[in-house]
């Protein structure tokens, strides 16, 4: 078996028992890297030697027998968490110099844990999109390809786009990544990897680059569920330092992948069935809740009436939020700076936004400055707000009755580089399925679920209680052992 | 609701985000796709609904008034495009602004 | 009779609020931990957080909060126990966020008053519309360079608290009384120290003028106004200038000014103009600020008091109402007179501190804050009086030795032996030897020139250095004289 086959768990244990140092496994994974990134395009910044030097040091310290819950396993860092000393671009030449001297605090405490950090991974610019079209660095390929037409080159979907990429590929065994529509789980179907958006306020978004600051929340994306609960742990926990962070226990994440689903009422929301979806997602979602059934769940069909409101919702809420979030791009303190001789101040911030923001990021700063401007904003922002309460109001009225959600992750499988990518529009309907969990706070899991007739990855999602991860886990390792899915990607390291 | 080319420039400059004339008519076509999707949000009944702002708590927390950040110019200053004043530039320096 | 500006058309009444910028006393700012100190070296005080680093997050101050509680209950105001924080959107130089975290629809502090006195003895009450928290911009230094503007953010990130008048005011002396009013007030507090010089309040100034009997007319604000004279001079300067405008037939502009201090009139900030659009909305990065009703208690228990009660709890103790108002002015005489007062005759410490005390910190450039004499000194000063160690005369002697060495009383009166003398036998002794060197005056004094009892009493003080108890003198005279 190659070392980059092993699962983050397998790795640990692999680790612990001496079969493999984190040097051996560290260099495995920087080898894939070198072959296959030139392609995939996953990585912005390859952290060789760093990584190497962390490994080293990983080793030493679990000789001497304090070896930390992720001690000495190479992962990958989406490049939108600061890294003190690294490079972080966000995806945008607007900060395609800029240099943190700080680090992340959820990138700290996989640091505390003992990971390793490979480099940072590649990424819709500023995380506004869901194709990883959008960086500033170029696409990122999707490891997968069609059956009947492998030459086509598929988008791994985004915005977490290369942090997908890189651990279904294996140039990782798992990455840090956010979601603030869909940005985790989407990536995550498309790839046939697992990830999970936590509840707002489970992960500190203290040195992550903010898009959307009451939708943003960090989370980690791995091969397997329990992987996915393994690093959620170490990410997690309380941080002074974020007033929306939740002080709340984080609790054992992987133990409650191994719970079942034995008597738990799992709702199935009649509006996520969608007109025009492909039948092979209906019928992979059906198949799903089957397997639920099959292991002593009882499945129940729930209303989520504003459901269809949700993204145009979230498409007043994300940009307006974005707007305020990004002015500080101004060209004054760090990032790009973009001038004519006889520029004044006006002109300077306008030379540089304009040079250095790509096409969807200044689209939505034009839609969220606009919602907010005198005399729009109690028709656009106001009102998405209060809407936003009434999606939130259905789901709490939803798990009065029942435990866990399950839906389809995405209304496709991952299309072509060159398809859908004319109109905004449809390029937003990629979140469907994931945006509510954003706007409501909840906690949300892709697992991949099933292949669709051209052979790529299709996943489903599994919605939960605010701070009650684990029954998702639950739910999610349930699907997962029934799915048994063993497919891997065309473009995968170790081959 | 839809955008004319004046309030696109109007907003572009709000944003201070300089648009080509090339680019205002394609921004316009854009935007008013997006907003014209966004638009079926007026039918929804909102009367007597509490807007809901953020994700996650109800109130704010409070830290001690001590000072524990600070005195790190350099790092404050080591990404800045540009450096004024002093020995190694103290400030960040831009084009002289009239008052 | 009401103040009244004269124009071609007759007289025009003024119309003045005032938005005032007062810094809040903390050791940090409102949202990060770098300090706040005046006068540091340029960008020294500030945090990645200050300056708007990619990733960082606010987190707020309590004591920032607690001075802003602490202020609206010296107000007399409405404290919210449910306010909120909203971004104000614009991009400026030294505004590192592009926007300005403030509270716009829902203040920490609602309505309150200020009640103002004025020259003539008569006081007013001023309304308050609101107090709310909100962060200082960074500085923009335009004299350094040719065509640049350099930035310090030291400032940014301050706390203040911007207090909001209602337009209440109708001369410029009334502006400037409530302006003093309100610093007293925040001294008192220890919320705002209140130098104007050093930024730490700032005032914009909104004027208007009109008819008697008439509605408001257009306003305009004069921006960051940084002395109270400067804003009496600014309320003149705007209203005479939009007179000018009403009755050439003109239309006053609502716009926003600067005062140009060196020609003393107003001029248009264009700069500052361009397209206000402020795109206000909740700070997403902080939930509401809710208070317990327990912790406002708390606070108010622990407020100081107020220069109104103070002021009224003089002219109970028996001072005039000028002594108590002059005696109140500032927080630190205040506490002065009352370390000199505490179990002494009030009026008498009254007098030492508005004469003795003053006249020395006048002539020594010195200020109450670090006086010449220290408070307790004065009081041991005003116990020796009063227990016949010293006289009225010997006690400003010793009060003159404090101001030059320092020392204490007691130390002065020792070392110099300037002990009053209450022994009547050697007293008696001098008066004796007195009237023997001046047999004539005492023959003269007997046969009925009653005058000369003073010119004995004098030559037998002369004699002591000044040192003899004047009653114990004078007992002496008499009883010699026979
Ligand atoms: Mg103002
Ligand atoms: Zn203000």
């Amino acid at each position: 078996m190659h070392p980059t086959d092993f699962s983050l768990r397998g790795a640990i244990e692999a680790l612990n028992e001496g079969l493999i140092s984190s040097v051996e496994l560290t260099r495995a994974h920087l080898d894939g890297i070198e072959k296959l990134n030139p392609r995939l395009n996953a990585y912005i910044t390859v952290m060789a030697e760093q990584a190497l030097a962390q490994a080293r040091a990983s080793d030493a310290r679990r000789a001497e027998g304090v070896a930390g819950p992720l001690e000495g396993v190479p992962l990958a860092i989406k490049d939108l968490f600061c890294t003190a000393g690294t490079l972080t671009t966000a995806g945008s030449r607007i900060l395609g110099n800029f240099v943190p001297p700080y680090e992340s605090t959820v990138s700290a405490n996989l640091l505390r844990d003992g990971a390793v950090f490979l480099g940072k991974v590649n990424l819709d610019e500023f995380a506004m999109g869901s194709s990883n079209t959008t960086s500033a660095f170029g696409p990122v390929e999707n490891p997968w390809s069609r059956a009947n037409d492998p030459d086509t080159r598929l988008v791994p979907g985004g915005s977490s786009g290369g942090s997908a990429a890189a651990v279904a590929a294996r140039l990782a065994l798992g990455a840090t990544a956010t979601d603030t529509g869909g940005s985790i789980r989407q990536p995550a179907a498309f790839c046939g990897i697992a990830g999970i958006k936590p509840t707002y306020g489970r992960c500190s978004r203290w040195g992550v680059v903010a898009f959307a600051s009451s939708l943003d929340q960090a989370g980690p994306v791995a091969r397997t569920v329990e992987d996915c609960a393994i690093l959620l742990k170490s990410m997690a926990g309380f941080d002074p330092k974020d007033s929306t962070s939740a002080d709340v226990p984080v609790p054992d994440f992987a133990a409650a992948c191994a719970r079942g689903v034995k008597g738990l009422r799992i709702g199935v929301p009649k509006e996520y069935r969608l007109e025009g979806m492909p039948a092979e997602i209906g019928a992979l979602w059906e198949q799903g809740l089957q397997w639920l059934r099959d292991q002593g769940a009882e499945t129940v069909e729930i209303s989520l009436p504003h459901t269809k409101y949700a993204l145009p919702t979230y498409y007043i809420v994300a940009p307006a939020e974005a707007s305020s979030n990004l002015a500080r791009y101004d060209g004054v303190r760090f990032g790009l700076r973009e001038a004519a001789k006889d520029s004044d101040l006006k002109d300077l911030y306008e030379r540089t936004r304009a040079a250095g923001f790509g096409p969807e990021v200044k689209r939505r700063i034009m839609i969220g400055t606009y919602v907010l401007s005198a005399g729009y904003y109690d028709a656009y922002y106001l009102k998405a707000q209060k809407i936003r309460a009434l999606i939130k109001r259905d789901f709490d009225d939803a798990f009065r009755t029942v435990d866990a959600i399950v839906t389809p992750a995405t209304p496709s499988a991952a299309f072509g580089m060159d398809e859908k990518q004319d109109d905004p529009v449809t390029m937003y309907l990629n979140d469907v399925f994931t945006v509510t969990a954003n706007l409501a706070g909840l906690p949300g899991l892709a697992v991949p679920a099933g292949l669709d007739r051209q052979g790529l990855p299709l996943g489903l999602q599994v919605i939960g209680r605010a701070f009650d991860e684990e029954t998702v886990f639950a739910v999610g390792a349930a699907i997962e052992t029934a799915a048994d899915f063993r497919a891997v990607p065309t473009l995968r390291a170790g081959v | 609701m839809s955008l004319d080319t004046a309030t696109v420039r109007r907003i572009a400059s709000l944003a201070r985000i300089r648009l080509e004339e090339e680019e205002v008519g394609r921004m316009q076509a854009e935007l008013n796709g997006i907003l014209g999707w966004i638009e079926q949000l007026q039918a929804v009944p909102t009367d007597g609904v509490e807007p809901m702002a953020g994700g996650g708590a109800v109130s704010l927390r409070m830290r001690d008034d001590l000072v524990t950040d600070g005195g790190i110019p350099e790092k404050i200053l080591a990404n800045a495009p540009d450096r004024q004043g002093g020995e190694g530039g103290e400030y960040f320096g831009v084009p002289k602004v009239v008052e | 009779m009401s103040y009244t500006l004269e124009g071609r058309t007759g007289p025009w009444e003024i119309v003045v609020g005032l938005e005032v910028h007062a810094q809040v006393t903390s050791n940090a700012k409102l949202f990060s931990g770098a300090a706040t100190a005046f006068g540091a070296a340029p960008n020294t005080q500030v945090s990645f957080i200050d300056a708007g680093f990619p990733g960082m997050l606010p987190v707020i101050n309590r004591e920032c909060v607690a001075q802003a509680v602490r202020t609206g209950l010296g107000l007399k105001a409405q404290i919210n126990l449910w306010s909120r924080f909203d971004r104000k959107n614009y991009f400026y130089a030294d505004l590192p966020q592009g926007y300005q975290i403030s509270q716009y629809a829902h203040p920490i502090v609602g309505e309150g008053a200020i009640e103002i006195e004025l020259a003539d003895g008569s006081t007013k009450t001023v309304g308050i519309t609101r107090l709310h928290l909100e962060q200082d911009a960074g500085k923009s230094l335009h004299d350094q360079h040719p065509t640049k503007s350099y930035i310090d953010l030291n400032r940014s990130g301050v706390a203040l608290m911007e207090i909001v008048s209602e337009p209440d005011m109708r001369s410029p002396e009334e502006a400037g009384a409530y302006l003093t009013k309100l610093r007293q007030i925040l001294r008192y507090l220890g919320t705002c120290d209140g130098n104007m010089d050093e930024g730490s309040m700032r005032a914009d100034v909104n004027v208007s003028v009109r008819k008697a009997g008439e509605g408001y007319r257009t306003r305009c604000e004069v921006k960051n106004v940084n002395s109270i004279r400067f804003v009496m001079q600014a309320v003149e300067a705007e209203a005479r200038r939009q007179i000018e405008i009403w009755e050439e037939g003109g239309t006053v502009e609502q716009e926003t000014r600067l005062f140009d201090t060196a020609r003393g009139v107003t001029r248009s900030m264009r700069s500052k103009e361009d397209a206000h659009d402020y795109r206000y909305f909740p700070d997403p990065d902080l939930p509401p600020l809710v208070l317990e009703q327990n912790w406002v208690d708390q606070l108010k228990a622990s407020l100081p008091e107020l220069p109104d009660e103070r002021r009224a709890r003089y002219v109970a103790m028996g001072l005039s109402p000028y002594d108590a108002h002059v005696l109140t002015l500032e927080k630190e005489t205040a506490a002065y007179f009352e370390t000199v007062a505490k179990g002494r005759d009030a009026k008498i410490a009254a007098n030492w501190v508005m004469g003795d005390l003053f006249a020395a910190i006048n002539r020594t450039r010195t200020s109450i804050a670090e006086p010449p004499v220290k408070a307790e000194y004065l009081g041991v000063l005003l116990d020796l009086m009063k227990d016949g160690t010293l006289s009225g005369k010997l006690a400003k002697e010793v009060f003159e030795a404090m101001v030059e060495t320092g020392r204490s009383p007691g130390a002065i009166v020792e070392e110099r032996g300037l002990r009053q003398v209450t022994d009547t036998g050697a007293i008696e002794r001098i008066v004796a030897q007195v009237l023997e060197a001046n047999a004539d005056k005492v023959a003269e004094y007997k046969s009925g020139k009653e005058k000369l009892f003073g010119f004995f009493v004098g030559q037998t003080m002369k004699a002591m250095q000044g040192k003899g108890n004047p009653a114990l003198v004078n007992e002496a005279v008499k009883k010699l004289l026979g």
